[in-house]
């Protein structure tokens, strides 16, 4: 029998989140086919052994050392290292966040290893297949990954998320790595809160995105008028972002954000694939534009042609009639 | 303060792409080249510090010939040299290519003085392998911190340089939840950066003239260590290079585009007309607001 699946996990409190619960499943059907057994690691303190996990995890490993919070990239690395040693891993999986990413960069750095980021799909045998994500997601790449351990990252968005259950129990662990004070010294060192109040972009259910069709900054005002009748946010294409127009957080793509609402409306943006990477995880999408030939309308669900400026206020008008008329 | 930035010539998409018939790689005829904005960013930023505090800056990139093009534009934003590490064949995995720069690093640092600051993208645009970076860090033992788009510099008394007094590099990064986090780095560092870090500036005429008569720095390096069909897990892996006796990888078979999962928009009004129609649909699927 091969080794376990080892899948290192990030959490808030006893929650896992979103790209968490993406990798542990990922992770779980890999140990599916390979026979072994499913195991995890998580940093954190007392209160994680509680941690809220789907079905299938046999083993957590669990470290629990004050200094290891906050995040520090090289530590984690070496907590994740230390949960291998224990293992015996064939593979360690992790997810595509910024953390995932670069818990396994250092990792595999450390260990001389390969590591394959934003993988979709990974088949076992003499040689072991993955199926990763280039460009962002516009172009799948066929790759071997052969090592004693294969490290990998699961692209965020590519495959469901198991929902976690309050019954399962694995073995908790505990994980005790040799710390390194010069690994230490790289860590979260100050956080300040989001500036904003509303919904996050990538929390929300409806997201108004804003391209170059916008025109200028002033022109985002009747973009936020409706995200805020429907509780959503506001985002923008990279030309509305390197104008200025928007702040670059809100960017949506290959170089900002992905997002996955129950509706994008897009406004005023061509459709470039560095665009539609970011949001083609959306459950529909409605493009508003005054170009039908525009590469949108072939990615887009639902389409309205026409002038955004005259188009995105009628919305609103309508919403607030309907409103109205209902109390 | 010495800068270094590490770009990588990646072919311009915008539609559709497309493959070159072996499945190898993306059809290049009709595109431009460019490089990723996160490293756009990289550069703006390298140029910046140069004119804030003295110093020297530095571009490189690891590709063929022609990524010449892409250290040239980068003289023209401002940078006042440029190494060209000349490879030739299939592409680089991200472990050689990671050994390689550093190896340059350490020749360019043993030639010219110390780099302060070692600047990467966050990923690549076109491979993505968000490592190569931090693989370069831990090759050279120095602090890395990746996803940057926020930088500061500040000097603070340091116990280990006696009554003197040591560069921190502050650096501000999104957090998972939300808000930014801040990390300390204390220089000589490496930072992965992301888009955002700063708006980049537009090249002038006569920066453009100034680096067509800069001169670039050749190394050749010619085909990848790790061989065109890859190596079996750790046996000849040795041989890559004396700075890994690392596992290459991952090894590309080939590309393919994802399946097109829509079909073409259902148009549902033109003009502000359309806007009780849109409201039907926002009201259907749940999202109205209220
Ligand atoms: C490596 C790389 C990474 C990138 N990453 C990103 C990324 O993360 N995010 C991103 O967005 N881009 C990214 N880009 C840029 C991308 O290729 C496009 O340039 C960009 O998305 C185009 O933005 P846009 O749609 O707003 O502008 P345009 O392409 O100029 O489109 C404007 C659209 O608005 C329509 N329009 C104009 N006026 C009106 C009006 N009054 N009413 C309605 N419609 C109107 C036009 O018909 C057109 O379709 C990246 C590029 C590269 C090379
Ligand atoms: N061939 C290369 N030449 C120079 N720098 C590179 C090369 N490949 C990657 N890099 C740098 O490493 C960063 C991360 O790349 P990657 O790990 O491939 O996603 C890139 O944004 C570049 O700054």
């Amino acid at each position: 029998m091969s080794g376990p699946v080892l899948v290192f996990l990030e959490h808030v409190g006893p929650d896992l989140d979103r790209l968490s619960l993406e990798a542990v499943t990922f992770a779980a059907s890999l140990a599916q086919s390979l026979g072994s057994n499913l195991e995890a690691v998580a940093i954190g303190g007392e209160g994680s052994a509680g941690l809220r996990l789907p079905r299938g995890v046999a083993t957590l490993h669990l470290a629990s050392d004050a200094r290891l919070e906050p995040y520090a990239p090289a530590t984690w690395a070496g907590v994740v290292g230390a949960a291998a040693d224990a293992a015996d891993p064939a593979a360690i999986v992790a997810p595509g966040s910024d953390r995932g990413d670069e818990v396994l960069a250092h990792l595999a750095a450390r260990r001389g290893l390969p590591f394959a980021a934003n993988v979709l799909s990974v088949t076992p045998g003499p040689s072991w297949r993955v199926v990763r994500q280039r460009w962002g997601g516009s172009l799948l790449e066929d790759a071997a990954l052969d090592a004693p351990v294969r490290l990998l990252s699961v692209a965020p968005h590519g495959v469901s998320a198991a929902e976690p259950t309050v019954d399962a129990h694995p073995e908790v662990v505990a994980v005790t790595p040799d710390l390194d004070p010069s690994e230490l010294v790289v860590r979260v060192v100050g956080h300040e809160p989001r500036e904003s109040a509303g919904v996050s972009l990538t929390e929300a259910r409806v997201v108004v995105g804003g391209g170059r069709g916008v025109g200028s900054a002033a022109g985002f005002a009747q973009l936020e008028e409706l995200a805020d009748l429907l509780h959503g946010a506001v985002g923008g294409s990279r030309v509305a972002t390197s104008l200025g127009w928007r702040p670059h957080t809100d960017q949506i793509g290959q170089t900002g954000l992905r997002i996955a609402p129950d509706l994008y409306i897009a406004c005023g943006i061509s459709g470039a694939i560095q665009h539609i990477v970011g949001c083609k995880a959306a459950k529909r999408i409605l493009a508003i534009n005054t170009d039908p030939e525009s590469p949108i309308m072939s990615v887009a669900d639902y389409a309205v042609i026409g002038d955004l400026s005259t188009i995105v206020p009628a919305i609103s008008a309508e919403l607030r009639r309907r409103r109205d008329t209902a109390a | 303060m010495n800068v270094l930035v590490c770009v990588k010539r990646v072919p311009q998409t915008g539609g559709r792409i497309v493959l070159t018939p072996d499945g190898q790689s993306i059809d290049t005829r009709f595109l431009g080249f460019t490089i990723s904005p996160h490293e756009e960013c990289g550069v703006e930023e390298a140029v910046r510090i140069v004119e804030s505090q003295g110093g020297s800056s530095t571009v490189l990139t690891l590709g063929p010939a022609e990524a010449e093009d892409q250290l040239r534009d980068a003289m023209a934003l401002g940078i006042d040299r440029a190494v060209l590490l000349e490879t030739s064949g299939p592409e680089w995995d991200p472990v050689s290519t990671a050994a390689a720069i550093a190896d340059a690093i350490r020749a360019q640092e043993a030639a010219n003085g110390p780099f302060d600051l070692i600047l990467f993208g966050n990923e690549a645009a076109d491979t993505g392998d968000y490592q190569v970076g931090i693989r370069v860090a831990v090759a050279l033992g120095r602090p890395v911190i990746n996803g940057i788009k926020g930088l500061a510099f500040a000097d603070r008394a340091d116990a280990a340089a006696g009554a003197g007094t040591r560069r921190i590099a502050l650096a501000r990064r999104e957090a998972p939840t939300g808000g930014w986090e801040t990390y300390e780095l204390p220089l000589p560092a490496v930072l992965g950066v992301k888009e955002g870090l700063n708006l980049p500036r537009y090249p002038s005429v006569p920066g453009r003239l100034r680096a067509r008569k800069k001169e670039v720095e050749r190394v050749q390096l010619g085909a990848s260590p790790a061989g065109a069909t890859g190596m079996g897990a750790g046996e000849d892996a040795a041989s890559a290079g004396e700075a890994s006796n690392a596992v290459p990888g991952p090894t590309k078979l080939g590309l393919r585009l994802p399946a097109e999962e829509r079909s073409a928009a259902e148009v549902i009004g033109r003009g502000p007309d359309a806007a009780a129609a849109v409201v039907d649909l926002l009201e259907r699927i749940g999202v109205a607001g209220r």
